[in-house]
Protein backbone atom coordinates (compact mmCIF):
# COMPACT_ATOMS: atom_id res chain seq x y z
CA UNK A 1 0.00 0.00 0.00
CA UNK A 2 1.30 3.88 -0.87
CA UNK A 3 1.35 6.35 1.43
CA UNK A 4 -1.18 8.23 -1.15
CA UNK A 5 -3.64 4.89 -0.88
CA UNK A 6 -3.36 5.42 3.13
CA UNK A 7 -3.96 8.70 3.30
CA UNK A 8 -7.17 8.23 0.85
CA UNK A 9 -8.32 5.26 3.07
CA UNK A 10 -8.35 7.04 6.57
CA UNK A 11 -10.24 10.22 5.07
CA UNK A 12 -12.63 7.87 3.53
CA UNK A 13 -13.11 7.04 7.47
CA UNK A 14 -13.26 10.13 8.61
CA UNK A 15 -15.55 11.36 6.28
CA UNK A 16 -18.26 8.34 7.21
CA UNK A 17 -17.89 9.20 10.57
CA UNK A 18 -19.06 12.96 9.82
CA UNK A 19 -21.58 11.92 7.35
CA UNK A 20 -22.61 9.16 9.45
CA UNK A 21 -23.31 11.44 12.49
CA UNK A 22 -24.97 14.35 11.10
CA UNK A 23 -27.45 12.64 9.16
CA UNK A 24 -30.29 15.63 8.74
CA UNK A 25 -33.82 14.54 8.01
CA UNK A 26 -36.04 16.18 5.46
CA UNK A 27 -39.16 17.93 7.60
CA UNK A 28 -41.81 15.87 5.36
CA UNK A 29 -44.88 14.53 7.51
CA UNK A 30 -47.54 12.93 5.08
CA UNK A 31 -49.57 11.63 8.04
CA UNK A 32 -50.18 10.63 11.75
CA UNK A 33 -46.65 8.94 11.72
CA UNK A 34 -45.12 12.60 11.66
CA UNK A 35 -46.17 12.90 15.27
CA UNK A 36 -44.46 10.21 16.03
CA UNK A 37 -41.08 11.77 14.12
CA UNK A 38 -41.85 14.72 15.78
CA UNK A 39 -42.05 12.79 19.16
CA UNK A 40 -38.11 11.51 18.40
CA UNK A 41 -36.77 14.71 18.11
CA UNK A 42 -38.54 15.41 22.03
CA UNK A 43 -36.72 15.79 25.39
CA UNK A 44 -37.47 12.20 26.00
CA UNK A 45 -35.96 10.45 22.95
CA UNK A 46 -33.77 13.34 21.77
CA UNK A 47 -33.02 12.26 18.04
CA UNK A 48 -30.34 14.95 18.61
CA UNK A 49 -28.01 12.64 20.01
CA UNK A 50 -27.43 10.68 16.87
CA UNK A 51 -26.86 14.11 15.47
CA UNK A 52 -30.50 13.85 13.33
CA UNK A 53 -32.48 16.86 15.46
CA UNK A 54 -31.41 19.51 12.50
CA UNK A 55 -35.10 18.83 10.52
CA UNK A 56 -34.22 20.61 7.36
CA UNK A 57 -37.20 22.42 5.69
CA UNK A 58 -35.36 22.56 1.86
CA UNK A 59 -33.89 19.17 0.47
CA UNK A 60 -30.93 20.59 -0.72
CA UNK A 61 -29.54 20.77 2.96
CA UNK A 62 -31.16 17.24 3.94
CA UNK A 63 -29.41 13.97 4.08
CA UNK A 64 -32.00 11.86 5.08
CA UNK A 65 -36.09 11.46 3.90
CA UNK A 66 -38.01 10.46 6.19
CA UNK A 67 -41.75 9.08 4.18
CA UNK A 68 -44.05 9.26 7.51
CA UNK A 69 -47.24 7.97 6.59
CA UNK A 70 -49.39 6.98 3.34
CA UNK A 71 -48.29 8.41 0.21
CA UNK A 72 -50.92 9.08 -2.27
CA UNK A 73 -51.04 8.76 -5.59
CA UNK A 74 -51.19 12.84 -5.93
CA UNK A 75 -48.39 12.63 -3.26
CA UNK A 76 -46.38 10.24 -4.96
CA UNK A 77 -44.92 12.80 -7.85
CA UNK A 78 -44.12 15.58 -4.90
CA UNK A 79 -42.38 13.00 -2.99
CA UNK A 80 -40.21 12.12 -5.85
CA UNK A 81 -40.12 15.62 -6.49
CA UNK A 82 -38.48 16.38 -3.34
CA UNK A 83 -36.36 13.27 -3.37
CA UNK A 84 -34.64 14.22 -6.95
CA UNK A 85 -34.39 17.89 -5.14
CA UNK A 86 -31.96 16.30 -2.68
CA UNK A 87 -28.85 16.77 -3.20
CA UNK A 88 -26.26 13.27 -3.02
CA UNK A 89 -25.72 11.22 -0.47
CA UNK A 90 -29.05 10.92 0.50
CA UNK A 91 -31.20 7.75 2.65
CA UNK A 92 -34.39 7.35 2.52
CA UNK A 93 -36.73 6.21 5.96
CA UNK A 94 -39.76 4.78 4.86
CA UNK A 95 -41.50 5.09 7.83
CA UNK A 96 -44.79 2.90 9.09
CA UNK A 97 -46.81 0.40 7.61
CA UNK A 98 -48.77 2.25 5.20
CA UNK A 99 -45.25 4.67 3.49
CA UNK A 100 -43.95 0.88 3.74
CA UNK A 101 -46.34 -1.52 2.19
CA UNK A 102 -50.00 0.47 1.39
CA UNK A 103 -50.86 -1.12 5.46
CA UNK A 104 -54.36 -0.78 5.61
CA UNK A 105 -54.98 0.56 2.85
CA UNK A 106 -55.09 -0.97 -0.18
CA UNK A 107 -57.05 0.97 -2.24
CA UNK A 108 -57.22 2.76 -5.26
CA UNK A 109 -55.89 6.11 -3.68
CA UNK A 110 -52.78 4.98 -1.69
CA UNK A 111 -49.29 3.88 -3.29
CA UNK A 112 -48.77 0.29 -2.12
CA UNK A 113 -44.85 1.36 -1.07
CA UNK A 114 -43.22 4.06 -0.96
CA UNK A 115 -39.97 2.15 -2.61
CA UNK A 116 -42.40 2.32 -6.16
CA UNK A 117 -41.24 5.93 -6.26
CA UNK A 118 -38.21 6.22 -4.19
CA UNK A 119 -35.05 3.96 -3.11
CA UNK A 120 -35.90 2.97 0.19
CA UNK A 121 -32.92 2.07 2.69
CA UNK A 122 -34.60 1.13 5.77
CA UNK A 123 -37.89 -0.19 6.31
CA UNK A 124 -39.76 0.79 9.75
CA UNK A 125 -43.17 -1.23 10.95
CA UNK A 126 -45.82 0.17 12.49
CA UNK A 127 -48.39 2.13 12.93
CA UNK A 128 -47.50 4.18 13.83
CA UNK A 129 -43.64 2.72 14.91
CA UNK A 130 -42.83 4.21 18.43
CA UNK A 131 -40.04 6.63 18.36
CA UNK A 132 -37.82 4.90 19.55
CA UNK A 133 -38.30 2.06 16.86
CA UNK A 134 -37.34 5.18 14.38
CA UNK A 135 -34.27 5.81 16.40
CA UNK A 136 -33.03 2.11 15.75
CA UNK A 137 -33.87 3.00 11.99
CA UNK A 138 -31.27 6.38 11.95
CA UNK A 139 -29.06 3.62 13.99
CA UNK A 140 -29.38 1.34 10.96
CA UNK A 141 -29.01 4.34 8.78
CA UNK A 142 -25.87 5.14 10.29
CA UNK A 143 -24.51 1.87 10.70
CA UNK A 144 -24.70 1.33 6.30
CA UNK A 145 -22.99 4.58 6.44
CA UNK A 146 -20.35 3.75 8.08
CA UNK A 147 -19.91 0.35 6.32
CA UNK A 148 -19.42 2.43 3.34
CA UNK A 149 -23.30 1.90 1.99
CA UNK A 150 -23.92 5.29 -0.16
CA UNK A 151 -27.70 5.12 0.02
CA UNK A 152 -30.09 5.38 -2.09
CA UNK A 153 -29.77 3.73 -6.10
CA UNK A 154 -26.35 3.08 -5.33
CA UNK A 155 -26.93 0.94 -2.45
CA UNK A 156 -28.37 -1.75 -5.48
CA UNK A 157 -25.60 -1.00 -7.53
CA UNK B 1 -49.30 54.24 34.38
CA UNK B 2 -46.36 55.67 33.45
CA UNK B 3 -44.66 54.09 30.85
CA UNK B 4 -41.68 53.45 33.00
CA UNK B 5 -43.33 51.48 35.87
CA UNK B 6 -44.57 49.23 33.26
CA UNK B 7 -41.55 48.40 31.68
CA UNK B 8 -40.53 47.32 35.12
CA UNK B 9 -42.96 44.64 35.28
CA UNK B 10 -42.02 43.18 32.08
CA UNK B 11 -38.66 42.44 33.23
CA UNK B 12 -40.01 40.85 36.56
CA UNK B 13 -42.23 38.61 34.37
CA UNK B 14 -39.09 37.73 32.13
CA UNK B 15 -37.53 36.61 35.17
CA UNK B 16 -40.17 34.47 36.25
CA UNK B 17 -40.17 32.66 33.00
CA UNK B 18 -36.40 32.35 33.53
CA UNK B 19 -36.85 31.48 36.69
CA UNK B 20 -38.86 28.00 35.51
CA UNK B 21 -36.42 27.63 32.40
CA UNK B 22 -33.16 27.26 35.03
CA UNK B 23 -35.04 25.18 37.67
CA UNK B 24 -35.38 22.39 35.09
CA UNK B 25 -31.48 22.47 35.27
CA UNK B 26 -31.58 20.60 38.36
CA UNK B 27 -34.47 18.37 37.85
CA UNK B 28 -34.17 14.89 36.49
CA UNK B 29 -33.03 14.39 32.99
CA UNK B 30 -36.23 12.74 30.91
CA UNK B 31 -33.29 11.70 27.84
CA UNK B 32 -33.83 7.56 27.32
CA UNK B 33 -30.37 6.50 26.27
CA UNK B 34 -31.76 4.77 23.78
CA UNK B 35 -29.52 2.20 22.39
CA UNK B 36 -27.91 1.04 25.41
CA UNK B 37 -31.21 1.67 27.38
CA UNK B 38 -34.79 0.44 26.39
CA UNK B 39 -37.67 2.31 27.09
CA UNK B 40 -40.06 -0.08 28.96
CA UNK B 41 -43.39 0.49 27.45
CA UNK B 42 -46.81 -0.24 28.66
CA UNK B 43 -47.89 -3.27 29.81
CA UNK B 44 -50.04 -4.00 26.65
CA UNK B 45 -47.86 -2.30 24.19
CA UNK B 46 -48.48 -3.81 20.96
CA UNK B 47 -44.95 -4.98 19.06
CA UNK B 48 -43.70 -7.82 16.98
CA UNK B 49 -45.62 -10.94 17.15
CA UNK B 50 -44.93 -13.94 19.02
CA UNK B 51 -46.19 -17.46 18.19
CA UNK B 52 -46.88 -19.65 21.25
CA UNK B 53 -46.40 -23.25 22.02
CA UNK B 54 -47.54 -25.42 25.31
CA UNK B 55 -45.29 -26.17 27.97
CA UNK B 56 -44.34 -29.79 26.12
CA UNK B 57 -43.21 -27.92 23.41
CA UNK B 58 -46.53 -28.35 21.29
CA UNK B 59 -47.74 -25.56 19.02
CA UNK B 60 -50.68 -23.74 20.54
CA UNK B 61 -51.98 -22.83 16.81
CA UNK B 62 -54.41 -25.25 15.18
CA UNK B 63 -54.80 -23.43 11.95
CA UNK B 64 -58.15 -22.28 11.82
CA UNK B 65 -57.72 -19.20 10.21
CA UNK B 66 -59.52 -16.69 12.51
CA UNK B 67 -56.70 -14.34 12.78
CA UNK B 68 -56.29 -14.32 9.12
CA UNK B 69 -59.65 -13.52 8.59
CA UNK B 70 -60.04 -11.32 11.54
CA UNK B 71 -56.92 -9.08 10.31
CA UNK B 72 -57.47 -5.29 8.82
CA UNK B 73 -54.56 -5.37 7.15
CA UNK B 74 -54.84 -9.02 5.46
CA UNK B 75 -51.32 -9.04 6.41
CA UNK B 76 -51.28 -12.82 8.11
CA UNK B 77 -51.70 -16.31 5.71
CA UNK B 78 -52.28 -19.08 7.45
CA UNK B 79 -52.19 -23.14 5.62
CA UNK B 80 -53.39 -25.66 7.90
CA UNK B 81 -52.70 -29.27 7.69
CA UNK B 82 -53.84 -32.46 9.42
CA UNK B 83 -52.31 -33.70 11.93
CA UNK B 84 -50.38 -37.25 11.90
CA UNK B 85 -50.63 -39.51 14.37
CA UNK B 86 -47.08 -40.11 14.51
CA UNK B 87 -46.35 -36.36 14.54
CA UNK B 88 -48.53 -34.52 16.66
CA UNK B 89 -47.63 -30.95 16.16
CA UNK B 90 -50.34 -29.29 17.80
CA UNK B 91 -52.67 -31.12 20.50
CA UNK B 92 -55.72 -30.30 17.86
CA UNK B 93 -56.74 -32.08 15.11
CA UNK B 94 -55.17 -29.72 12.59
CA UNK B 95 -51.88 -27.16 12.84
CA UNK B 96 -50.44 -24.32 10.98
CA UNK B 97 -48.33 -25.86 8.05
CA UNK B 98 -47.12 -22.34 7.23
CA UNK B 99 -47.91 -19.11 9.23
CA UNK B 100 -46.64 -16.22 7.74
CA UNK B 101 -47.29 -12.49 8.93
CA UNK B 102 -46.30 -9.63 6.94
CA UNK B 103 -45.04 -7.24 9.57
CA UNK B 104 -44.72 -4.39 7.12
CA UNK B 105 -48.33 -4.64 6.28
CA UNK B 106 -49.46 -5.66 9.64
CA UNK B 107 -50.75 -2.18 12.11
CA UNK B 108 -50.48 -4.17 15.05
CA UNK B 109 -54.00 -3.38 16.15
CA UNK B 110 -53.96 -6.62 18.13
CA UNK B 111 -57.02 -8.55 16.81
CA UNK B 112 -55.56 -11.14 15.50
CA UNK B 113 -54.34 -11.62 19.71
CA UNK B 114 -58.18 -11.61 20.07
CA UNK B 115 -59.43 -13.50 17.67
CA UNK B 116 -56.89 -16.60 18.48
CA UNK B 117 -59.41 -19.15 20.63
CA UNK B 118 -56.03 -20.92 22.35
CA UNK B 119 -53.68 -18.06 22.66
CA UNK B 120 -50.97 -18.70 20.01
CA UNK B 121 -50.32 -15.58 18.84
CA UNK B 122 -49.50 -12.57 20.82
CA UNK B 123 -48.01 -9.00 20.55
CA UNK B 124 -44.58 -9.06 22.78
CA UNK B 125 -42.99 -6.04 23.73
CA UNK B 126 -40.17 -6.14 20.97
CA UNK B 127 -40.26 -2.75 18.93
CA UNK B 128 -37.19 -2.81 16.93
CA UNK B 129 -38.03 -3.95 13.67
CA UNK B 130 -36.37 -1.86 11.18
CA UNK B 131 -34.50 -3.72 8.25
CA UNK B 132 -33.51 -2.53 5.04
CA UNK B 133 -35.24 -5.36 2.83
CA UNK B 134 -38.61 -5.32 2.33
CA UNK B 135 -38.61 -9.01 1.83
CA UNK B 136 -37.29 -9.47 5.00
CA UNK B 137 -40.86 -8.57 6.53
CA UNK B 138 -42.67 -11.91 6.22
CA UNK B 139 -41.85 -13.37 9.09
CA UNK B 140 -42.61 -17.36 9.02
CA UNK B 141 -42.72 -19.76 11.39
CA UNK B 142 -39.25 -20.10 11.65
CA UNK B 143 -38.94 -16.48 13.41
CA UNK B 144 -42.83 -16.21 14.91
CA UNK B 145 -42.95 -19.59 16.62
CA UNK B 146 -40.98 -19.38 20.09
CA UNK B 147 -38.45 -22.14 20.55
CA UNK B 148 -39.55 -25.66 22.80
CA UNK B 149 -38.05 -24.52 26.14
CA UNK B 150 -40.15 -21.53 25.95
CA UNK B 151 -43.58 -23.49 26.24
CA UNK B 152 -46.51 -22.73 28.58
CA UNK B 153 -49.13 -24.39 29.78
CA UNK B 154 -50.98 -27.14 30.04
CA UNK B 155 -51.78 -28.81 26.80
CA UNK B 156 -55.62 -29.30 26.32
CA UNK B 157 -55.15 -33.26 25.30
CA UNK B 158 -53.96 -33.97 28.63
CA UNK B 159 -56.85 -32.04 30.50
CA UNK B 160 -60.56 -33.68 30.31
CA UNK B 161 -62.55 -30.64 29.31
CA UNK B 162 -60.04 -30.91 25.96
CA UNK B 163 -59.63 -26.27 26.82
CA UNK B 164 -56.29 -25.00 27.60
CA UNK B 165 -56.36 -23.82 31.56
CA UNK B 166 -54.45 -20.82 30.90
CA UNK B 167 -56.97 -19.92 28.23
CA UNK B 168 -57.22 -15.81 28.27
CA UNK B 169 -54.46 -15.46 30.06
CA UNK B 170 -51.61 -16.68 28.07
CA UNK B 171 -51.43 -12.69 26.31
CA UNK B 172 -51.11 -11.08 29.61
CA UNK B 173 -47.58 -12.42 29.70
CA UNK B 174 -46.32 -10.59 27.26
CA UNK B 175 -42.96 -11.78 26.86
CA UNK B 176 -42.26 -15.89 27.13
CA UNK B 177 -38.47 -15.10 25.96
CA UNK B 178 -35.71 -13.02 27.68
CA UNK B 179 -35.83 -9.88 25.17
CA UNK B 180 -32.30 -8.86 25.35
CA UNK B 181 -30.63 -12.52 23.99
CA UNK B 182 -31.30 -15.43 21.23
CA UNK B 183 -34.34 -13.67 19.56
CA UNK B 184 -33.72 -13.30 16.09
CA UNK B 185 -36.05 -10.06 15.16
CA UNK B 186 -34.15 -8.15 17.65
CA UNK B 187 -31.27 -9.89 17.06
CA UNK B 188 -29.59 -6.84 15.04
CA UNK B 189 -30.17 -4.01 17.92
CA UNK B 190 -28.31 -6.51 20.39
CA UNK B 191 -25.48 -6.21 17.56
CA UNK B 192 -25.31 -2.37 17.22
CA UNK B 193 -25.39 -3.02 21.31
CA UNK B 194 -22.65 -4.75 21.67
CA UNK B 195 -20.86 -2.67 19.34
CA UNK B 196 -21.09 0.65 20.75
CA UNK B 197 -20.02 -1.18 24.03
CA UNK B 198 -17.06 -2.19 22.42
CA UNK B 199 -16.33 0.95 21.31
CA UNK B 200 -16.90 2.45 24.85
CA UNK B 201 -14.81 -0.51 26.85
Amino acid sequence: MSPGQFLLARVDDVVRWAQSSSVWPLTMGLACCAIEMMTATSAEYDIARLGSEVFRPSPRQADLMIVSGRVSQKMAPVVKRLYDQMADPKWVISMGACASSGGVFDNYAIVQGVDTVVPVDVYVPGCPPTPDGLLYAVNLIQQQIREGGRGGLLTRA
Amino acid sequence: MAPSRKRLFNVIALAKGLAVTFSFMFRKKPTIQYPSVKKQHAPRFHGLHELRRYGDGKERCIGCELCSSACPANAITVVGAENAPADRRSPGERYAARYEIDELRCIFCGMCEEACPTDAIVLTPRFEMADYRRGAFIYAKDRLLVPPEAGLGRPPDERPGGIPEDLGRVADIKSTMDIATGYSATKRGEILKTQRKGLAG
